[in-house]
């Protein structure tokens, strides 16, 4: 049902999907206007969109290898582009993002602005090439290109290494969605989270993950949106925020001007709950040295060019041209949402802080703040406190702290928006974290399954047995990276940057130059991935434990420095040893044509 | 000089143009930050600030599809263009 004419339904098989969760949303409105509890609503969005995806996920099942890792290589460019934006998009850039912003201000954007500008990396050097390939996986090209088991299976640690590092940042951020609208503990919720990925991507592999992402790409931007615009018409800051925020941007400036940025002692620090923060940088200055800036978007942005999860997407179009359009319209479906952060960020602290508005609680008295209901809400949930530091009985604003997330989860509330909004959003991260999770759980799973067990341990298995293998270890890497995020060890954000720094140390160079630099070869990859991880690891270690590093490069942006290591390594290795053979050139010569053949077969 | 070859060369010379923009927007521009962040621009927004939440962001998707179309011009010119029904 799914085949051929599913293909050519599919803007109409969306917009009746779209419809249907709008109508939903209403009818959530109306049962919260006849006294739905909030409770009720939180699982009704959570329960109705997860299961949705699971009904597409069994739909979607296959037993084809070609369906299995490329999804039959059919997807069509616009909807490849909005299921990449949700595998792009986390928990990190939808729960996260605008609080980062929020919070640290320019020297945050950076993020926003690495975020988007490696798609540009990922369609002129990349993308089109490995689709001309016809590979099913990263590793596949590395392996192929190449030559040798060994290189295989160094992309293949690599991208486990970088993949993992995300998805159990992934897993963390489903399960705190999944506790606070089911209202479980968050050890349990952890796994609620990971059966609800499974049910998407087990059945029906790359095929089923493609059609839930999109689905989850409505859910997340809906969920983005409408909460944006409705604060902003209800505050009366525009009715298109984007191009009407200059305004409250100013405004923002003269009250921290007013205001002061008063440095809190050590000791009233102490009473603040762990993981809070309150607004130290300005909001739209230039806080931040140009290098710290730009060291960081450069980090990312050659960190989005070697992440496997987001290449693989592109594995999937129908020609090497719709792939590379494919990458345009990611990024475009992406920048409807960061284009939004940051008018979030604004409107959601100009609420906050203006006291002429009504919903500002700075010069408030504190017992006034409170005695309000939201801020006993969040102080609850651990995301909000106030304290009277200076005992002059009124809040200031170094007096007031929040959590990150709370500018995305708490925001319409505090705005005065109904709860069903809540529920709108808190469905929202949960598809963005999903679809993330997915997108890594397969790439890992897919790499071992296919590249070390297929093409290094059993070249003979029949296609039944490698897609029995693949779902098994998707299986238990799921069940790993659950266990994982059930311990807590870091936040959210912190280990998203360090899977784009890892994936960038050991495999940007090796993938780029495989296409762009024919001399390169074995050996200079095995150095190139080997080197850059492990000196992009130890450079990791050594500033985590005291060390002072050195040129500005931080625990965030270390894969600057295995990047560099990985490329010296290559080139000079590469030119230490003989040149590639001949039949190895004239495969990169065939990759960089578009038109024939792709390298490998259509089933291999 | 073979097609190939050609071809080659032209689709260097694009991904130079490309990068070279990238640069611009991504990098270049953030060197100036604080300087360019006193003046103000589109929309009424700091010319930085304004880079950072969307100019810069939304230059990327545009050359994103000119560069797209660009390579499939060269792509045709040499007759390396795929089939529809491919």
């Amino acid at each position: 049902m799914i085949k051929g004419n599913f293909i050519d339904n599919l803007p109409k098989v969306y917009g009746i999907y779209t419809g249907g969760f709008l109508g939903f949303i209403i009818i959530m409105a109306i049962g919260e206007q006849m006294g739905m509890s909030a409770k009720a609503i939180g699982i009704a969005f959570v329960a109705f969109t997860v299961a949705i995806y699971a009904i597409i996920g069994y739909l979607s099942r296959t037993a084809q290898a070609d369906a299995y890792y490329v999804a039959g290589r059919q997807v069509p460019t616009v909807f490849n582009g909005m299921a990449t934006a949700a595998d792009w998009m986390s928990g990190a850039s939808f729960v996260a993002m605008a609080g980062g912003i929020y919070f640290k201000g320019y020297g945050y954007m950076a993020l926003l602005v690495g975020w988007t500008g490696g798609y540009v990396l990922v369609a002129s050097l990349l993308a089109p090439y490995l689709r001309k390939f016809g590979c099913y996986t990263v590793p596949d090209f590395i392996g192929t290109r190449y030559g040798g088991n060994l290189t295989r299976f160094l992309a293949v640690v690599v991208l486990t290494v970088a993949s993992f590092t995300y998805v159990t940042a992934q897993i963390n951020a489903t399960g705190t969605i999944a506790s606070v609208a089911l209202d479980i503990p968050f050890q349990y919720a952890v796994y609620v989270g990971l059966v609800s990925i499974l049910l998407c991507s087990m059945l029906g592999g790359m095929r089923g993950v493609t059609w839930t992402q999109v689905a989850q790409y409505i859910v997340l931007i809906v969920a983005y949106l409408l909460p944006v615009f409705w604060i902003s018409n209800k505050m009366g800051a525009g009715f298109f925020p984007h191009f009407m925020l200059a305004d409250e941007v100013a405004r923002i400036g003269e009250l921290e001007q007013q205001f002061g940025f008063v440095k809190n002692s050590a000791a009233d620090l102490a009473n603040v709950p762990k993981g809070l923060a309150g607004i130290t940088k300005a909001h739209s200055a230039v806080n931040a040295t140009p290098w710290a800036f730009i060291s960081l978007a450069l980090a990312m942005m050659m960190g989005t060019a070697s992440l496997p999860h987001v290449m693989m997407r592109y594995f999937t179009t129908p020609s090497v041209k719709a792939a590379r359009k494919s990458v345009g319209w990611s990024l475009f479906f992406i920048f409807l949402l960061y284009s939004s952060a940051p008018m979030l960020a604004t409107l959601s602290k100009l609420s906050l802080i203006d006291p002429s508005l009504p919903t500002g609680i700075i010069g408030k008295s504190i017992a006034e703040v409170q005695a309000i209901d939201w801020y006993q809400n969040w102080n609850s949930a651990n995301l909000m406190f106030v304290s009277d530091f200076n005992g002059n009985g009124t809040l200031e604003l170094n007096e007031f702290f929040m959590g990150g997330k709370a500018v995305v989860l708490a925001t319409p509330e505090i705005a005065g928006l109904p709860y069903v909004i809540s529920g709108l959003v808190a469905a929202g991260g949960m598809a963005a974290a999903m679809s993330t999770a997915d997108g890594l759980i397969l790439a890992i799973a897919n790499a071992i399954s296919h590249d070390v067990y297929y093409k290094i341990i059993d070249p003979k298995a029949e296609t039944a047995k490698r897609l029995v293998v693949a779902r098994v270890l998707l299986v238990v890497i799921g069940f790993a990276g659950a266990t994982i995020a059930a311990m807590e060890i870091q936040g959210i954000l912190g280990s998203v940057i360090w899977a784009f720094d890892f994936a960038m140390s050991g495999l940007f160079f090796p993938l780029v130059l495989g296409v762009w630099w024919k001399r390169a070869n074995k050996e200079g990859a095995i150095a190139g991935m080997s080197l850059g991880l492990l000196s992009g690891l130890g450079y990791l270690i050594w500033v985590r434990n005291g060390g002072s590093g050195f040129l500005g490069i931080t625990q965030l942006t270390f894969g600057i420095f295995g990047s560099a290591v990985s490329l010296v390594a290559m080139v000079v290795v590469s030119l230490m040893t003989s040149e590639p053979s001949a039949a190895t050139q004239k495969m990169v010569d065939e990759v960089r044509v578009p038109s024939g053949k792709s390298i490998l077969g259509r089933q291999h | 000089m073979s097609k190939q070859q050609q071809h080659w060369e032209k689709t260097r010379g694009l991904l130079i143009m490309t990068l070279a923009i990238w640069f611009i927007f991504s990098i270049g521009i953030f060197l100036f930050g604080a300087e360019m962040n006193e003046v103000t621009g589109p929309f009424g927004y700091p010319w930085t600030y304004w880079f950072t939440c969307q100019g810069s962001l939304g230059i990327f998707v545009i050359l994103i599809f000119w560069f797209a179309n660009r390579q499939e011009k060269i792509d045709e010119e040499f007759g390396f263009s795929e089939r529809e029904d491919d």
